[in-house]
């Protein structure tokens, strides 16, 4: 067997908070990405999404894990050993347009990704630039264009190109296509799905949009509160959902069919998330569980295994039948 | 036959710049009936905002410029208000809530003076009947031990909290016409999905109508009785919610439908509306949706489709058949 191209290992991030308290951002997460495939990670605002997407780039240091990348703990490499790291790992963000340096041309902009790691220098430096916008369907008559001159889309394209101009292993997804409109959105998942193919990529799909993150992951890891509560093949997690809060954020989705929507049952939650600086013992998500016992306040839930690749962290999943999304989310 | 509430008749809204004129919203009409929920969907910069930043006059002019035929709210004609007369009927009678709570609540004032203030002004209560009923009004939209939260200032409040408290001042003067403008796209969706029920059953007791703008073509399948589908500052589309989703008939809205990723659907590949939305300082002489449809016929390239009644209130301003491209629904 071969070993997976990324290996997350109880992964713990931690802020200074207000009044000697540690915000615990990201509190024990520890999941896997192989070569090729996408991980979708979803959750609600605040959980922790981006905080894990950042120490995997040791952009954040993790206040203790590990990160193997084949092999090789990244976590404790000093900044000159991270180095050939930071060329396989890399990011794109929501707001691309912010992300790019405005005073930079779209040439350049590329063109500074290759100058950094030392890549298609010389002659090769402009048709590698050139091959590289086509890619992402950039025309040529952009290459002069600033990022303030560049649409939504088309500033996300060259993010995403700048990106790929180093050839990475895995692109840290940070809501990509969060910020575009619907008919754009769709551009680019397909571009990512096409270069994806082509190049043999693995994403880290971050984002609060489940259509999305249904439609282009091969995993998916549902994150509360600083923890990954549920983790399964795509087609598990929409099948048979076994943790009470990805049933109830499954069926808060809405969905562009009048009848389905008025017909469809569903589990309102009550409250918003609690601090995580100061989560509720036991199970972190007992307070808004539509099904706690008492239990859930006393027991860290441990992981329970419904199949070689589904897992969920819930004391109460024994007694709850699965059921699929649409045949009604009951317990 | 009562009324409309709301009758909008060719709405011309236009900003000057150094680019030119932008045709904001380039003639819109549509009516709104009593204790109707209408949903307002389209491409981002399509126009929805500025539609209903229009009715409530608060379009700077300049650079900005609002005609229309006739601009009439429950027999008023908004256009004809002064300024000071316009103040009331937002405050009173047309309540507007937004993507951003911060944008309506005053960081500075507490919530229960925001409250207190604005019912004292326009329902005349006394300074115990409005603080009872500021009371009662955060109880209703869900905030927990709302006496206790009466001195507590907007940055205290979570996301969810605050857009809860901007429901609450919005509703506060029952006002015949509540404007939503992405009011729950900040949300997260299971906080969304509280809001949403929350408004459903608020606007009902109160029999207010609704102008639902939103992105989110999920959430107005749920919540509106009748949709207008705006490009390019027009209404392309109208009609019934059912007859809009399942039976689209223009291009755009054949495209929007197709290219959003559902939720219940197995991974095909989406299909994407190919290309930009167009500059809306350039004139238009043919559909502007024409150069990404992927529909268009011989006719698309020779005239501008007009908005025609295609079946019993259905609306739709598109020469190409699109029947063929439905989705098969059980
Ligand atoms: N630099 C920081 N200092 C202190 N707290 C932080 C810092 N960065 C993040 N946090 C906190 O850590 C938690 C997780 O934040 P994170 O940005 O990872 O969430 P997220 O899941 O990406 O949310 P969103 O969906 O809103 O982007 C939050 O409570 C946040 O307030
Ligand atoms: N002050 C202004 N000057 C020039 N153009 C403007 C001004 N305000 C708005 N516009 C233009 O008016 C058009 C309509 O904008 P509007 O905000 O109504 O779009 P929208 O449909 O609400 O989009 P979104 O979904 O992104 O909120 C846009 O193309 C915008 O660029
Ligand atoms: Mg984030
Ligand atoms: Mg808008």
């Amino acid at each position: 067997m071969t070993s997976p191209l990324l290996q997350v290992e109880n992964l713990c991030v931690s802020f200074p908070g207000t009044g000697g308290a540690r915000v615990r951002a990201v509190d024990g997460v520890s999941f896997t990405i192989e070569r090729g495939k996408t991980l979708g990670l979803v959750g609600e605002s605040g959980c922790g999404k981006s905080t894990t997407g950042y120490s995997l780039l040791q952009l954040i240091k993790p206040t203790s894990g590990r990160v193997i990348v084949d092999g090789i703990d990244i976590a404790s490499l000093s900044r000159r050993e991270m180095r050939p790291y930071r060329r396989r790992l890399q990011i794109i963000f929501q707001d691309a347009a912010a992300s790019l340096d405005p005073r930079m041309s779209v040439g350049d902009l590329i063109g500074e990704a290759l100058d950094i790691h030392g890549l298609a220098r010389g002659t090769a430096r402009l048709p590698r630039i050139r091959k590289l916008l086509d890619l992402v369907g950039i025309p040529a008559r952009l290459l002069q264009r600033f990022p303030h001159e560049l649409s939504g889309g088309q500033a996300q394209r060259v993010a995403i190109c700048r990106a790929l101009a180093v050839e990475p292993m895995l692109i840290v997804c940070d809501e990509p296509v969060s910020a575009l409109d619907v008919s754009i959105q769709a551009q680019i998942i397909n571009l990512m799905q096409d270069l994806q193919k082509e190049l043999g990529l693995a994403y880290l799909f971050i984002s609060h949009d489940l259509s999305v993150v249904r439609h282009i992951s091969d995993r998916i890891a549902v994150m509360y509160l600083g923890r990954i509560v549920e983790t399964a093949d795509k087609h598990e997690i929409f099948g048979s959902a076994a943790h009470p809060y990805t049933k109830a954020l499954l069926s808060a989705v809405p969905v562009p069919d009048p009848d389905m929507e008025r017909t469809r049952e569903r589990i309102v939650l009550r409250g918003d998330l609690p601090s995580p600086a100061n989560p509720p013992s036991g199970c972190r998500f007992r307070t808004r569980c539509p099904v706690p016992i008492d239990d859930c306040a006393q027991i860290d839930p441990p992981w329970k295994t419904l199949s070689e690749t589904h897992h969920a962290a819930c004391i109460r999943i024994q007694g709850i039948p699965e059921t699929s999304l649409f045949e009604g989310v009951r317990y | 036959m009562t009324s409309p509430l709301l009758t909008v008749n060719n709405l011309r809204t236009s900003f000057r710049s150094d680019r030119g004129t932008v045709r904001a919203v380039d003639g819109v009409s549509f009516t709104l009936n009593r204790g109707e929920i209408l949903g307002l969907v389209g491409e981002s910069g399509s126009g929805k905002s500025m539609t209903a930043m229009s009715i409530m006059r608060l379009i700077p002019e300049p650079p900005g410029s609002v005609e229309a035929d006739e601009l009439r709210f429950d027999g008023i004609d908004l256009l004809a208000l002064s300024e000071r007369q316009m103040l009331d009927v937002r405050a009173a009678r047309i309540a507007m809530i937004f993507q951003d709570p911060m944008r309506s609540l005053n960081p500075v004032l507490s919530v229960g003076r925001q409250l207190t203030e604005t019912l004292r002004r326009h329902l005349a209560l006394d300074g115990a009947a409005a603080r009872r009923r500021a009371i009662e009004l955060l109880e209703m939209v869900g905030i927990p031990m709302a006496k206790s939260r009466l001195g507590a200032y907007p940055h205290e409040f979570s996301g969810g909290m605050r857009q809860r408290v901007m429901i609450a001042i919005a509703l506060s003067c029952n006002p015949s016409l509540l404007i939503a403008d992405e009011a729950t796209t900040a949300l997260d969706v299971t906080v969304q999905a509280q809001i949403v029920d929350l408004i459903k059953t608020l606007v009902k007791d109160i029999g207010a109508s609704v102008i639902w703008i939103s992105h989110d073509l999920g959430l107005v399948a749920n919540l509106c009785d009748r949709v207008n589908v705006m490009y390019a500052g027009r209404i392309v589309e109208s009609g019934p919610i059912r007859d809009v989703f399942y039976r689209p008939s223009h291009g755009y809205t054949l495209g929007l439908m197709s290219c959003t990723p559902r939720i219940d659907l197995v991974g095909e590949r989406l299909r994407p509306i190919e290309g930009l939305p167009p500059d809306l300082s350039r004139p238009m002489t043919l559909c502007p949706f024409l150069p990404r449809c992927a529909h268009s016929v011989d006719r698309c390239r020779t005239e501008r489709p007009a908005l025609i009644e295609e079946q019993p209130a259905h609306w739709a301003s598109c020469f190409a058949d699109l029947t063929g491209s439905w989705r098969q629904t059980t």
